[in-house]
């Protein structure tokens, strides 16, 4: 994202480039003017090497108090437009004041970053890690160029993952009972259940499974809730009688989920949860919400 | 709404196609360009028309059928992974993936079939998974079809002995627990169709459940065509849970049709082996179910089992096929309270049927039956329900038919008690029924005890039933009826002579109580039988030894008068006449002129005293003096006396014609043309002299009634008795007499007053030409004839 600064046009080119960039995963990134790009994926205490391309414009000199390459955290919350919370910041200074007349470039390497947080890119708040480099000039503005790329964190399978296993019902008309045979999922998951009616006494129309995102940002009175329905998936088409068991089998990777987030620098915390809706014929809706957590697994 | 529904639903149904085709279309571009995604996208959404809920399951079955034709399209583009490139394992994954559960499992099916074809899983594995996987529809049409379309995909590919699916993880048992519980859902599904919606559809949702029974019934046929249902499988495994699920359903129509399937799909043999199993099941059934009808087909299916080849039936015998069936029949009775008599009752006749055609030897099993019946007969009020009625009829009419012998079915103890439930109607008619067997087969009832029982059973035609509404009687049924019981009389015969006397006592004890309107009827036949047996002991004679013999002409002639007695009491007073004088001769023949002295009185009293009509007494007399006159037993007073009473009698008669006619007949007492018969020719002309005066009289009569004379008729009648005698030889009718009467006719006919009579004047001529005849013969009758001058 180029900064134009006043009428005149920068003076040098940047590039900024990893050392591993052919080899290295890249994972698409949807841009704030909504074109996706592919970006550089990287996990939590890499080493984050690469160089920086300055090259002047053709017959023009760049004068400067010296160049930085910065690494940035930042979280964006939108109702807080501009105002950026960087959580990590790391500086490396390129070069010492001058002047370019030619090309000119810079290795950079920061080693072990840590990261602790994904990218994310949600509905109220954005994540975001970038390189930012800088040449410092007097009188007139910095000339300033971002590379974006996208941290991932793998977690290994929990230690313990119970499944979720509820009754639930409104008395006399309807009991059932749900199982999820795990807690917490990969993003790759299925998930694998059954629901048990134990007493039916509404004409059911239809069952379905949502996956529903929940993201909450700010804090205290300032907290935003922002819930969205990423997967409706129909479980049971008919009216069941008792003791019929509807067995539940969801994948997961067709849907887009982020591993669960819980306190994202106190900004904001992202969760997933289960829906299970049931509706009857006049269309009323009768529901269980339970979380679980969704977590990112090693792919191999 | 409801008056558009036919209509609206032809809207939806064209929708439905429209929105198929239209999916089709593309699904079958994504397949030509070999495009994965999209031929999932446009298949699912083809699916989606199934989703419907506005069609009656006939309709609907067209939508699934357009759809099915489309899948199998789509199967084979799966079929072939160098086309889309996606191993069959992941796109077993990939389609479901769809948010819809119903175009999702009809896809998982389609996939599913394509990978157990690859065995890249094994067979038992998938199925289980697909069947399991199909539970999510719970609505019964939608389901019934999606698991019918499972069935139908999977039934090529079961792990079936013999098959290429079978493998040591895949057996037969596997392939069979897969119909089983595709079949348990499919069943408990269309159960449940019957229990949605509003009751008063509730006639037109059971048509249209019934229309979709064969989608459940498949599955039974798919088990029986499996190779590995051997007996042992089918008896240990698949019938307890076939049964299991029928009991259990608690589903009338389901039951009955299921029932019906299973005998119907699976061999003879299994059922003979598994009999206890399947009746077990019957009293467990919902009470409306019409399993008179279930076990009905059972047994005819056995019998025709039995039939086919002799080698089966110690099969029957070893699993008392028999015993069993009768048992769960009498349990199912016991078990519906409620089962209409007709219900029960059917049951017997399809047991009977069946005993009757498995183990026709067995005469007690027959007996068991009808048993049962009575048993059930007894614990409900007389039976008013015609079909019940007709029921009991065939049930009656089962043995006569199998064994063409009513002595066999006299045999059975039980069956004069199930008659008796019988109303009167239906008590006659079955009767009839026994007596037609008799006579068809010509059978000869020989014995007492079983003249007495069958008796018994058609008692209904032999007495005036208690309560029996006499107006209803229509007049040709009860002559028919009663000429049956007359004919059957005589069918009624034993060469024993002692034996047939007590089968005459037997049946003069029945017959006796039947009434006046039966007597005439019957009697004949009584006492035409007991003159066959007098004159069969009259041709023994010489072998009776000694007067201890029971059967005696003398002791059945007693009988006999005792017989006519009653039945002029009744009164009827010319039959009895008639059966007197028959009597009279039989005794006449037996030499025993007392009896037959005695038979004449009783005739000539009941001449007397009973018979008044004029016209009546004309055939009456006639009839003495014929019988009469071929009397030889009687001494020379006893027949003076007889004879004096007929001739008496024949003068007092009302009529001048019918007197002389009368007189001219006693002619005949005096001349008996026999070697040793009496010919007393002075007494003969007395009588026609007596008889030509009668006739004047009669002819004077005419005259001063009608100013005319009536017809010579009576002259020429008695010119004909004259010539007979002279024929015969009788000194005292000259030619002279003859010509005179000639003469006399003659002149009659002159007068003026005559009415000519066409009749009696060719009468006349005839007798004439006779006359000619006679002389032109010539020899003694001819030089005899020539005498009379014409």
């Amino acid at each position: 994202m180029n900064y134009l600064v006043g009428a005149f046009k920068p003076p040098c080119n940047i590039f900024i480039s990893f050392a591993d960039g052919r080899s290295r995963k890249q994972v698409p990134l949807k841009k704030e003017n909504g074109k996706t790009v592919m970006v550089a994926l990287f996990q939590s205490q890499e080493n984050i090497v690469g160089e920086v391309v300055i090259e002047p414009i053709q017959g023009k000199k760049v004068e400067h108090n010296g160049v930085k390459i910065e690494l940035l955290g930042q979280i964006e919350l939108y109702f807080d437009r501009g105002n950026f919370y960087d959580f990590t910041s790391l500086v490396r200074e390129l070069d010492v004041p001058g002047e370019l007349y030619e090309r000119k470039t810079y290795p950079f390497e920061f080693s072990t970053v840590e990261m602790p947080y994904e990218s994310y890119n949600g509905v109220n708040v954005r994540l975001r890690y970038i390189l930012k480099v800088t040449i410092s000039r007097n009188y007139v503005s910095n000339i300033v160029e971002y590379q974006d790329f996208v941290v991932r964190n793998y977690t290994p399978p929990p230690s313990i993952n119970n499944s979720i296993k509820m009754e639930v019902g409104i008395e006399d008309c309807l009991h059932i009972e749900f199982e999820y045979s795990k807690s917490k999922y990969h993003l790759k998951d299925v998930i694998i259940g059954k629901i048990y009616f134990l007493l039916v006494r509404i004409k059911l129309k239809n069952m379905e499974l949502e996956i529903r995102r929940r993201e909450s940002t700010g804090s205290g009175p300032n907290t935003y809730v922002e819930t969205e329905t990423l997967a409706k998936f129909e479980l049971m088409d008919g009216a069941p009688v008792r003791g019929e068991s509807i067995p539940i089998r969801l994948f997961l990777s067709p849907y887009e989920l982020t591993p669960t987030y819980r306190n994202i620098n106190n900004k904001f915390c992202v969760k997933y949860y289960l829906n299970l809706v049931l509706v009857d014929e006049e269309d009323r809706r009768y529901f269980k919400q339970q979380e679980i957590t969704v977590y990112r697994l090693l792919e191999t | 709404m409801m008056l558009n529904g036919a209509e609206d639903e032809e809207k939806w149904l064209a929708e439905g196609i429209a929105g198929i085709q239209h999916n089709a279309f593309y699904m079958h571009r994504a397949l030509d360009s070999n495009n994965l995604r999209e031929a999932l996208k446009y298949s699912a959404q083809m699916l989606s028309e199934l989703r419907t809920s506005k069609l009656s399951p006939h309709k609907y079955y067209d939508l699934y059928m357009r759809a099915f034709d489309e899948l199998r399209k789509l199967e084979i583009f799966f079929k072939d992974e160098g086309k889309h490139g996606v191993s069959v394992v992941d796109l077993y994954e990939l389609v479901q993936h769809a948010g819809n559960i119903l175009p999702r499992l009809y896809l998982l099916c389609t996939v599913g079939s394509v990978y157990i074809k690859s065995k890249e899983a094994p067979a038992k594995e998938v199925l289980k998974d697909l069947v399991e996987m199909c539970r999510g529809v719970q609505h019964p049409l939608r389901g019934l079809f999606l698991r019918s379309y499972l069935a139908q995909v999977s039934r090529d590919k079961l792990p079936d002995i013999g098959s290429e699916y079978e493998g040591d993880a895949d057996t037969v048992m596997d392939a069979v627990e897969f119909v089983l519980q595709n079949f348990t859902e499919m069943n408990k599904l269309w159960v449940r169709m019957q229990h949605q919606g509003p009751g008063r559809l509730r006639e037109k949702r059971e048509k249209e459940r019934n229309e979709l029974r064969d989608l459940v019934g498949k599955n039974l046929h798919v088990l029986s065509q499996i190779e590995g249902v051997d007996l042992e499988m089918y008896k240990e495994t698949v019938l307890p849970r076939v049964l299991e699920q029928v009991v259990n359903c608690k589903d009338d129509l389901s039951q009955y049709y299921l029932m019906d399937c299973i005998i119907q799909v699976f061999p003879d043999e299994y059922h003979l082996q598994t009999l206890e199993t399947l009746l077990g099941a019957c009293p467990q059934l919902q009470p409306t179910v019409d399993i008179k009808t279930v076990l009905s087909r059972l047994m005819d299916r056995l019998s025709n089992y039995a039939a086919s080849s002799a080698d089966v039936l110690p099969e029957f015998l070893q699993v008392e096929a028999f015993a069993k069936l009768s048992n769960a029949i009498g349990k199912v009775i016991e078990a519906q309270v409620d089962m209409p008599a007709v219900g029960a009752i059917t049951l017997y006749v399809s047991l009977l049927t069946f005993t009757l055609r498995v183990h026709p030897d067995r005469l007690d099993y027959v007996d068991l039956v009808l048993g049962a019946c009575v048993k059930k007969l007894s614990s409900i009020p007389k039976l008013d329900d015609s079909r019940a009625t007709k029921q009991v009829v065939a049930l009656l009419s089962a043995p006569l038919e199998k064994y063409n012998d009513i002595v066999t079915a006299l045999t059975l103890s039980n069956y004069p008690r199930v008659m008796d439930h019988l109303d009167n109607g239906t008590n006659k008619v079955m009767a009839m029924v026994i007596i037609q067997s008799i006579m068809k087969n010509n059978t000869c009832i020989s014995t007492v005890d079983k003249v007495e029982v069958l008796f018994e059973l058609i008692k209904g035609l032999i007495k005036d039933t208690d309560g029996a509404d006499v107006d209803e009687l229509d007049e040709e049924d009860f002559k028919d009826e009663q000429n049956a019981v007359a004919r059957l009389i005589h069918m009624l015969y034993n060469n024993e002579p002692e034996e047939m006397l007590k089968i005459i006592c037997t049946v003069r004890k029945h017959t006796m109580a039947g009434g006046p309107k039966r007597l005439p009827f019957t009697v004949p036949s009584l006492v035409f039988s007991a003159l066959r047996l007098i004159r069969q002991l009259q041709g023994q004679e010489g072998d009776i030894v000694g007067e201890e013999v029971p059967a005696t002409p003398k002791k059945i002639f007693q009988l006999l008068n005792q017989i006519i007695e009653d039945l002029s009491n009744v009164p009827s007073p010319e039959l009895a006449l008639r059966l007197s004088l028959q009597c009279a001769e039989a005794a006449n023949d037996c030499d025993l002129e007392h009896v037959a002295y005695e038979f004449f009185t009783q005739a000539f009293v009941l001449y007397e005293e009973e018979i008044a009509d004029s016209k009546a007494q004309v055939t009456a007399i006639h009839l003495i003096i014929g019988t009469l006159q071929r009397m030889n037993v009687f001494g020379v007073e006893n027949r003076d006396t007889l004879t004096h009473k007929a001739t008496g009698y024949s003068a007092r008669l009302l009529k001048k014609p019918d007197q002389c006619r009368a007189v001219y007949a006693c002619s005949h007492l005096f001349w008996v043309d026999d070697q040793d018969g009496i010919k007393d020719g002075e007494r003969v002309l007395l009588c026609l002299k007596r008889a030509l005066r009668i006739a004047n009289a009669a002819q004077q009569m005419a005259n001063v009634a009608r100013g005319s004379s009536g017809p010579v008729t009576l002259f020429v009648e008695i010119l004909n008795k004259y010539l007979y005698f002279f024929e015969k030889g009788n000194q005292q009718i000259t030619g002279a007499a003859i010509q005179g009467l000639i003469e006399l006719i003659n002149t009659e006919k002159q007068n003026d007053s005559a009415t000519p009579d066409s009749a009696s004047d060719a009468f006349l001529a005839s007798t004439m030409r006779y006359i000619q005849f006679q002389r032109q013969k010539g020899g003694i009758m001819g030089e005899k004839f020539e005498s009379i001058k014409l």
